[in-house]
């Protein structure tokens, strides 16, 4: 059950929030250098930020880090989707299984990504 | 598909009357889009995201630009397609659902087409470089 609203949420979210994102950071790569300048210290990180890109900067992070689980709990429900189509997998205790195992790794994957991130920050 | 008897004319529609070529789609624009969207996330994580010259550099070379193409339109196809079946399962009455429909199409050919511009202006040199 969780499994099956979960892609509907995460798919639902991607489409909207990250499309959006996608399409300003491609228009801000290609309007220059400026634009750029300025999508970047409104979504990530303003060096002399005043009190709106404080909060924009708060809430980018927070949505990209929800972009990340939605990406990867959308891919691997949708890769366990595409296994159900051929018929296989309806079994209670797989099914089950499986579903758990979806919830779990795009956690730990959206983890292990943030981390990532986290560590390159630090070491510049 | 028939042309005449009853069983004919409902063959492979289904209740939803567009028989399996929603759903064929949906799964056709899911395998590119696993294939796509991973590249493109390893991409983002490799890419100095801060520094707009290189990200230009990148995007303008021409296999990428090409790549970044094929996504743009395999992720709005599919995102089309999951959308309309939100629709389709939480708006109801017919004009309201018929407004959201025409909304969620502007939306998905007005991105792609907004996305696709972008990067030619990029890969053309359009875009100003650093």
């Amino acid at each position: 059950m969780a499994v099956s609203i979960f892609h509907r949420v995460s798919g639902d979210g991607l489409a909207i929030v990250g499309a959006l994102m996608f399409l300003a950071w491609l228009g801000a790569i290609a309007a220059g250098p400026d634009a750029y300048a300025a999508f970047v210290a409104c979504v990530w990180h303003d060096p002399d930020a005043g009190t709106v890109h404080k909060i924009t900067n708060i809430l980018g992070k927070i949505v990209l880090v929800g972009l990340t689980w939605a990406f990867f709990q959308h891919l691997f429900s949708g890769l366990r989707h595409l296994v159900l189509d051929t018929g296989a997998g309806y079994e209670l205790k797989t099914n089950k299984l499986w579903s758990a195992l979806v919830m779990i790794a795009a956690v730990v994957a959206t983890a292990a990504v943030w981390l990532y991130i986290l560590a390159e920050a630090v070491n510049g | 598909m028939g042309n005449g008897t009853h069983l004919g004319k409902v063959r492979g529609l289904g209740s939803a009357q567009h028989g399996s070529h929603h759903w064929l789609q949906q799964r056709l624009t899911a395998l590119g889009n696993v294939l796509l969207v991973s590249w493109f996330v390893v991409s983002l994580l490799r890419l100095p995201l801060g520094d707009h010259g290189a990200v230009l550099r990148w995007a303008s070379n021409p296999t990428v630009a090409l790549a970044l193409i094929l996504l743009v339109v395999s992720v709005f196809w599919h995102l089309r397609l999951g959308l309309q079946v939100l629709i389709e399962d939480y708006v109801h009455g017919e004009a309201t659902r018929l407004l959201a429909l025409v909304v969620l199409n502007f939306y998905a050919i007005g991105g792609a087409a907004y996305g696709i511009f972008a990067i030619v202006r990029i890969a053309l040199g359009g875009g100003t470089a650093a």
